[in-house]
């Protein structure tokens, strides 16, 4: 009994030992350091699903910005807050629209910024333990440090992905990751492993190609280390010189089941002339005489305006349609394929 | 693993090296098959436990039929648990409660924070319900892993919650209201998974303390699914509302009184200021910057909001500001958010709204969206509020409806608490309104107090001063500059001979501190002719601590602090007063004799000379 008794002390101060090993204590000093070097991006958007925000990273100690290449960017002015809160005025340096990455500079002379070293970006492994730093929701503002979300690389595959009608231009490998990374406003975040150490950046929404489902992946440092370096020197690729992926199939009124008032004028109202038996419009609820006034975010003024936002959708995308009926507004969310 | 747990069942009662050891045997034979760690395995073990343990205090809400619903999580043996106000505010005064031992519990609202989402209920039947051990959310940080139990979409049918793990993304986040009710101050964000269900549920550390009350998620384009963004409720925050919660009131939040904005990266200025506000007495004008808050440093209207928003009304809280480079500190007596005829039709509305169906399929179109109209919960609807059919005996006993409150029958059951503790502790003498009360000032210089039914007066070195008590009392600020001790004497006095029912209005408050800084302390309330008054009691000694008197909203109370207790007559007695009115100072007076009763008085206060 006596010895039994001593074999369970020594056993349990070796387990008290082990254990600080094997629970995965969360690496702060990592977190931090990645909270310093992620910035907050604010620009143009502002309307539904259009949000006027997103992330970036530092890339030197100068204050080069790297971020998604995306509307939000597309503003006279473009305002990056630091994690310390400062709002700094962004300048366009350069953009790659294939990976749809962008390049900013900070007006911030003589001093020297935290940054992420792209020279020292890991390989990762599928398995590997990540984090995702970003601002996605622009839930942080001023000098709240950005949101962290974790998990592992699930698969490093080529991107088969697609938003709305349109591929996505990048086609090559990416971190696959379980965690809920690419959420709205994360687009230009970091993907760190558990040192702390830049793998990739956060891209885009965009869902799969084969199952329409949200991805969430980063795209490596490997793949952009390039069209970063020609960025710096204020390389800005226009993208109508490029052989960019065609769209697929797109949206259609017809497709939903809808049919429109015939397009005579040159704005149309456009009104629900009749709906298909059968049809997903039919089955969403909507009617013959409906206004249809929204398309996603879009307004629509007319029947061309429809046909247009609807063609920024893929058919098999959910879409939101909102109707005036007797003076009430409707939403009703339907797609086209199954 | 069904193995490994029936091991631990018996490892409870065993030494705690056993336990050790026999996880240790246990590690070692999994390890022998699947070649794991020792300290993977080990690790693991903690967490299985962790979670066992906080599993067994958390709970499936249903409402009364058993449909819609949360989840809630239990923090005292006779069944206090919290929940969010979201999750309790359709069902009605009853629900029942699933516990992971698969029974069904009869559960009564006890009170509701409507503005912080919070609602405390009282499972009943048992005095010794498994609770959750309370952790400390000012030591959250990000990075710490934590996990969420609930009843996600209701999937549960043996009430066992489900368990989602993740690591804290945020600590002092700021998630704007609905309107003025559901704000989320100072919470915590997490990419453990939020569901639908999982609202109301606790969020607990590592080693399985209770950090957080789940309630929130963003979601927005993506459906109403957790998207790897979830925010609970602070323990702490739920924990100051707690004592509140438990006076059976629809609880409010606190404002500032004056309206702030950022200005410049870094500086938070006042706006605009209620000029009959506490914060515009204590000196604080248009232009001026705030610089803390609450012990919390406030850079952006954001951080005020959040510093605020963890607050009830009523709180006391330390207050620094600049003015022309110059900074002062002071403390506001935090003013109610809304008005309370206001709050209660808010709660109806809410009320009014169907019971969220979790275990409807998100995005489903027939569930009703926001911004839409709730299905009319008319005559033919079961599910309309109080026509739920027939409230179980156990919920009866224990609820009594009343207008601005969730459960009246609480409120009268702490009333009636204080003043038997009082009465246990100090045993008055019979009641009556003549006392007097000789003292001495800090300079040796006396002060006399006669007090009568009708009248009252005081001789102090620098004069003498009177109040009448026929009518209306908010007149009657004597003596000068005390704020009106005299009324507050009345009416403590009123309180003594009159008891809670019969005194005017009376309600018990909750607990708040009374004075900065201070523990809080059980309130009680009591309107007469215009005058509320605040007795405080400290709860260890059913001592009376201090009186507030009220005359007027845009007046600083009289404050009147017994600070020290003694023999006086015979009898315990307050012996130590301060007597303040704001900032001032009124009196520091050590009292040296107290008669009471009919005694004939040496001096006759009505014909005496000025």
């Amino acid at each position: 009994m006596r010895r039994k008794s001593l074999l369970a002390l020594i056993v349990a101060s070796l387990l008290l030992s082990l254990a600080a090993i094997g629970s995965a204590t969360p690496p702060y000093e990592a977190i931090r350091e990645g909270q310093r070097r992620t910035v907050k991006i604010y620009g143009a958007g502002g309307r539904r699903q259009l949000e006027a925000y997103q992330t970036g990273i530092l890339i030197s100690p100068e204050g080069h910005v790297l971020t998604a290449l995306s509307y939000v960017l597309d503003a006279d002015e473009v305002t990056v807050v630091l994690d310390d809160g400062r709002r700094l005025r962004g300048q366009w340096l350069g953009s790659d629209p294939v990976l749809e990455l962008a390049v900013l500079k900070l007006p911030t002379e003589g001093e020297t910024l935290p940054y992420f070293a792209l020279e020292e970006a890991p390989t990762l492994e599928v398995g590997e333990r990540v984090l995702a730093l970003s601002n996605l929701y622009g839930i942080a503002v001023g000098a709240e440090p950005v949101s962290v979300l974790q998990g592992v690389v699930s698969a490093i595959v080529p991107l088969a992905a697609r938003r709305g009608r349109f591929q996505a231009n990048y086609r090559g490998p990416v971190y696959v990751v379980d965690a809920q990374a690419n959420n709205p406003g994360a687009a230009g975040g970091a993907l760190v492993n558990w040192q702390g150490q830049l793998a990739g950046i956060l891209g885009k929404e965009l869902r799969s190609d084969l199952t329409g489902a949200w991805l969430h992946y980063a795209l490596p440092v490997d793949a952009l280390y390039d069209s970063v370096q020609a960025m710096l020197e204020g390389e800005t690729v226009d993208p109508s010189e490029l052989d960019l992926p065609s769209p697929d199939t797109p949206l259609t009124a017809r497709r939903l089941g809808v049919l429109l008032t015939p397009d005579l004028l040159p704005r149309t109202p456009p009104f629900i002339d009749a709906i298909v038996p059968g049809s997903a419009a039919a089955a969403a609820g909507l009617r013959p005489d409906d206004l249809i006034v929204f398309v996603g975010a879009e307004p629509t003024a007319s029947c061309r305006e429809v046909g247009k936002a609807l063609g920024q959708f893929d058919e098999s995308d959910q879409v939101q349609v909102s109707v005036l009926r007797d003076g009430q507004l409707m939403e009703f969310s339907l797609r086209g394929a199954n | 693993m069904s193995r490994s747990r029936q091991q631990k069942k018996h490892s409870w009662i065993a030494p705690s090296l056993a336990v050790v050891a026999s996880l240790w045997l246990a590690a070692l034979s999994n390890a022998a098959v699947s070649d794991v760690s020792a300290a993977v395995l080990a690790a693991q073990q903690a967490r299985v436990e962790a979670i066992d343990q906080a599993s067994q205090a958390t709970v499936a809400v249903f409402d009364a039929e058993g449909g819609g619903g949360g989840s809630g999580v239990i923090i005292s043996p006779d069944g206090f648990t919290l929940t969010n106000f979201h999750v309790v505010a359709p069902c009605g005064p009853a629900m029942k409660c699933g516990l992971p031992d698969g029974r069904l519990y009869d559960a009564v609202i006890v009170g509701v924070d409507p503005v912080g989402d919070l609602a405390l209920i009282q499972l009943l039947g048992r005095d010794d319900f498994p609770v959750a051990t309370l952790g400390d959310s000012d030591q959250v940080a990000v990075g710490d892993w934590v996990f969420a139990a609930g009843n996600p979409f209701l999937l549960a049918d043996d009430f066992r919650p489900t368990i989602s793990y993740g690591m804290v993304s945020g600590v002092h986040r700021y998630q704007f209201p609905a309107g003025t009710l559901l704000e989320y101050a100072d919470c915590i964000q997490t990419d453990a998974a939020i569901n639908p269900g999982n609202s109301g549920g606790p969020l607990f550390n590592a080693a399985g303390k209770l950090v957080g009350i789940n309630g929130r998620g963003s979601f927005e384009k993506r459906g109403r699914v957790n998207v790897g963004v979830g925010y609970a409720i602070s323990i702490n925050q739920a924990l100051r509302f707690l004592g509140h919660l438990k006076s059976g009131r629809i609880v409010d939040h606190a404002s500032l009184g004056a309206i702030v904005s950022t200005v410049e990266t870094g500086k938070v200025v006042v706006d605009d200021i209620l000029e009959t506000s506490d914060i515009y007495r204590r000196g604080v004008r248009y232009g001026d910057e705030i610089v803390r808050f609450a012990g919390r440093p406030t850079p952006s209207a954001n951080a005020l909001k959040n510093a605020l928003g963890v607050y009830p009304s009523g709180w006391p809280a330390p207050l620094t500001y600049r003015r022309d480079g110059e900074t002062y500190e002071t403390a506001v007596r935090l003013p109610r958010l809304h008005d309370q005829a206001e709050l209660t039709e808010m709660v109806q509305q809410e009320q009014a709204k169907p019971a969220e169906r979790p275990d409807q399929n998100p995005g489903d179109p027939e569930e009703p969206q926001p911004g839409e109209t709730p299905p009319k919960q008319g005559d033919k609807s079961p599910h309309a509020r109080g026509e739920k059919g027939p409230m179980p005996e156990a919920v009866r006993q224990r609820y009594e409806p009343r207008r601005g409150y969730a459960n009246y029958w609480y409120n009268q059951q702490a009333q009636e608490r204080l003043i038997q503790e009082y009465e246990a502790t100090a045993p008055p003498a019979p009641a009556d309104y003549q006392w007097e009360i000789r003292g001495e000032l800090p300079d040796g210089q006396e002060v006399v107090l006669r007090t009568g039914a009708e009248q009252s007066e005081m001789r102090m070195p620098w004069g003498k001063s009177a109040a009448q008590f026929d009518g209306d009392l908010t007149e009657q600020i004597s003596p000068p500059r005390s704020g009106g001790l005299l009324v507050a004497l009345h009416l403590w006095q009123r309180l003594l001979e009159k008891g809670p029912r019969q005194f005017g209005e009376v309600y018990y408050l909750g607990e708040l501190p009374a004075t900065v800084g201070g523990p809080p302390r059980d309130c009680l309330v009591g309107i007469y002719a215009g005058v509320e008054a605040r007795f405080f009691f400290n709860q260890e000694t059913g001592d009376l601590m201090k009186i507030e008197a009220y005359l007027a909203d845009d007046r600083d109370p009289c404050e009147l602090t017994f600070a020290d207790y003694g023999m006086l007559d015979g009898r315990r007695r307050p012996v130590h007063w301060i007597v303040e009115e704001g900032d001032h100072l009124f009196a520091d007076l050590h009292v040296q004799s107290w008669k009471q009763g009919d005694e004939e008085s040496t001096e006759d206060p009505q014909t005496e000379a000025p």
